[in-house]
């Protein structure tokens, strides 16, 4: 338990300060890369309570595709590689005023609902079997399945025809 | 462990990109932020169903997966053709319907 909680912070230290840098970073380049390491650590944290097929289709699918198509994205509309002095805009202060105050309500809520719940309140931390998820997947949540994969069918030849040439 | 801590890291995420959407004048980094937030929201999907010993989260947590591609996908999209159109990818610059 206590190497778990030590591998937790660890983790959660390096994706709250790289998702710091991926909001603050003057270079689009290097925000994509910070973007890597708070996606790594999401898959790190999916398997140290258990779920590890959803840790590895996170790293297929974010680091591995997502990030990719971040990176044509950025080179598609010659974003300057570099030092850029525009990325913000002047709202910055309020809306960081704004996240702070969304962070102390939601910690508050949180507190106040599950002081010092137990996460293994409901059986010890097992990896749950690629098995069940599938079963769940395919017994409970076809009909959901099946509107996903339309969605990706329909969201592959929208972004076809947005972006194609006349 | 407690929940909490996955909880509370996921408030944090989620602030952090809520912060990158209000704050960033670039396109690709608002998409950036939306990415941190889903990510957020799939951290918590992903701690309680560990709590309630479930594969419920984990399989709305794919499905949010799938959806984040796809609104990648449209996205960039989107962002190619503003590009396309203006030769910036400036959000300040996009106010055609304002009013």
């Amino acid at each position: 338990m206590v190497a778990q909680n030590i591998f937790f912070g660890i983790i959660a230290a390096a994706m709250v300060v790289s998702a710091i840098k991926v909001v603050t970073t003057k270079n689009v380049v290097h925000a994509a890369l910070y973007l890597v390491i708070v996606l790594a650590g999401v898959a790190a944290q999916f398997i140290l309570v258990g779920a590890e097929f959803t840790g590895v289709t996170q790293v297929l699918v974010y680091i591995g595709a997502v990030i990719v198509l971040f990176l044509f994205g950025i080179m598609l509309t010659r974003a300057r590689i570099g030092h850029e002095m525009d990325v913000d805009n002047e709202r910055r202060w309020i809306a960081g005023l704004t996240a702070l105050l969304l962070f102390a309500v939601m910690t508050y809520a949180l507190l106040d609902a599950f002081d010092d719940t137990d996460i293994e309140a409901n059986g010890a931390l097992a990896p749950q079997a690629t098995q069940a998820v599938s079963d769940s997947i395919f017994r409970d949540y076809l009909i959901p399945f099946e509107a996903v994969s339309f969605l990706l069918l329909a969201a592959l030849i929208g972004a076809i025809v947005v972006a194609r040439r006349e | 462990m407690w929940l909490n801590q996955f909880l509370i890291l996921g408030a944090l995420l989620f602030c952090i990109g809520v912060y990158g959407v209000l704050a960033r004048r670039n396109g690709v980094m608002v998409l950036m932020s939306i990415e941190l937030i889903l990510n957020a929201v799939n951290i918590n999907l992903v701690a309680f169903g560990a709590f309630h010993a479930t594969p419920a989260g984990q399989v709305f947590a794919l499905f949010v997966i799938a959806v984040a591609a796809a609104e990648v996908g449209v996205g960039l999209a989107l962002v190619l053709l503003i590009y396309r159109n203006r030769s910036s990818i400036d959000l300040e610059s996009v106010d055609l319907l304002k009013g």
